[in-house]
């Protein structure tokens, strides 16, 4: 739906939302009375706490593909394994569904977060209008919502170094790149989660009231 | 600017866009969806408070049951080794990486569980129709908070795909805790797809 006619948000009615409660205040209300969340009509410095954990999440994602996951050793051979070879090995097993998975999860999505968040907060300085606050909406929900499922990758190391430790025969120890692609999740959700949805629609809409 | 002057305790805003309503939406009972963006504000159900209750003390006690009883077993050429979810997490202890062990420890086992916890202790005395016991506000807004960081259901799927690289090399038998933990994440997404946050904000709210 697009409005013509500005819309009355609570900031320019002069009071401040909670983002929890959805209860409206008195502008410079420090502390929502409903639920005691603190209160700010913008979440102060998004885009820079945005932008920091941005950097931070690519920068963690380097040494993720770099280092071994995992290693395998097997009666005394050890082979290490990265992101990418992980897959590999997985299509080696006749595990295409559960290779398109793990690509999915450890390249994909990473990779794809990087770029959609990227894209939204420099789409918010651009002119208003350029790109529809309902598209630039939409994809910062889907980047919220799918952003935790990266991790599927650290999980599998986990489970498969408690469960293959046949002694000498077999073993799996987790590599360097699982801490850092630990790392990059973590700080690409913190990213995701800097940036205040209101200001997607704020920006939409300046030099229009 | 505005044709009414408003007075804030009959209005509510979007926690998405700012739009502001008005607070009559709180007791239609209906679900409301923002009109500007669609986030939807209020979901109310009938009943929900007791459904809630039930799935988190359900997912709790079946946590219990995950920590408690080996998770898999893994046999290959006369060779066997059990893992429990605490070995899953301890796996990173080794080689320096006692950080990451703690990281996974939180995201799959403690951070569910506090939720969890934080969830009951909310919403028992709402569900027996008494007062919300003290600071329960702090307790839910907490578990809201902790929502994207709690990780049992993420955590089931790495173990299908860790399934998979091993199933020709040896045979996996699933222990009580598998079972246990695939339930806990059913529950925990069954419970947050009950859960509307702003209907119980308003039952919690200051009387």
């Amino acid at each position: 739906m697009a409005h013509a006619a500005p819309r009355l948000t609570a900031r320019r009615a002069g009071l401040v939302a909670c983002r929890h409660c959805a209860h409206v205040w008195p502008a410079g209300t420090p502390v929502c009375g409903v639920c005691r969340a603190s209160l700010t009509s913008r979440a102060p410095h998004s885009l820079q706490r945005v932008w920091a954990w941005w950097v931070a999440g690519v920068v963690t994602y380097i040494p993720a593909n770099l280092f071994p996951m995992m290693k395998t050793s097997m009666l005394g051979d050890e082979t290490a394994s990265t992101i990418i070879g992980g897959v590999l090995d997985l299509l080696h097993h006749d595990a295409a569904f559960v290779a398109a998975v793990v690509f999915l999860a450890s390249v994909c999505i990473p990779l794809g977060k990087f770029l959609a968040i990227a894209w939204i907060a420099l789409a918010l300085r651009r002119p208003a209008g350029s790109v529809p606050a309902h598209q630039l909406h939409r994809v910062h929900a889907l980047v919220e919502f799918i952003g935790r499922w990266s991790m599927i990758d650290v999980f599998v190391v986990a489970i498969l170094s408690a469960l293959v430790q046949f002694s000498v025969v077999v073993s799996i120890h987790p590599g360097l790149a699982a801490i850092s692609f630990a790392c990059s999740v973590g700080f690409t959700m913190l990213s995701a989660q800097s940036l205040d949805p209101r200001l997607i629609y704020d920006a939409s809409e300046q030099g229009r009231t | 600017m505005t044709s009414t002057s408003p007075d804030p305790a009959r209005l509510v805003a979007c926690p998405t866009c700012d739009t502001l309503f008005h607070a009559d939406l709180l007791t239609a009972g209906r679900t409301a969806t923002c009109s500007c963006c669609g986030t939807v504000i209020f979901a109310p159900r009938n009943g929900a408070i007791r459904t809630v209750l039930a799935l988190a003390v359900a997912a709790l006690v079946l946590m219990a049951v995950a920590l408690g009883f080996p998770f898999l077993t893994m046999t290959a050429s006369g060779l066997t080794t059990q893992a429990s979810v605490i070995d899953a997490v301890a796996s990173f202890a080794v080689d320096d990486m006692a950080p990451l062990s703690l990281a996974i420890g939180l995201l799959i086992v403690l951070l569910p569980s506090l939720r969890l916890c934080l969830l009951i202790y909310v919403t028992l005395p709402l569900a027996l129709g008494r007062r919300p016991w003290p600071r329960a506000r702090e307790a839910f807004r907490m578990n809201v908070e902790l929502r994207p960081w709690s990780m049992a259901e993420i955590f089931m799927v790495g173990v299908a795909v860790a399934m998979v690289k091993v199933a020709d090399m040896a045979t996996i038998s699933f222990g009580p805790a598998f079972w246990a933990m695939a339930a806990v994440a059913t529950l925990l997404a069954a419970k947050d797809a009950v859960t509307c946050e702003r209907t119980l904000w308003h039952m919690l709210r200051p009387a």
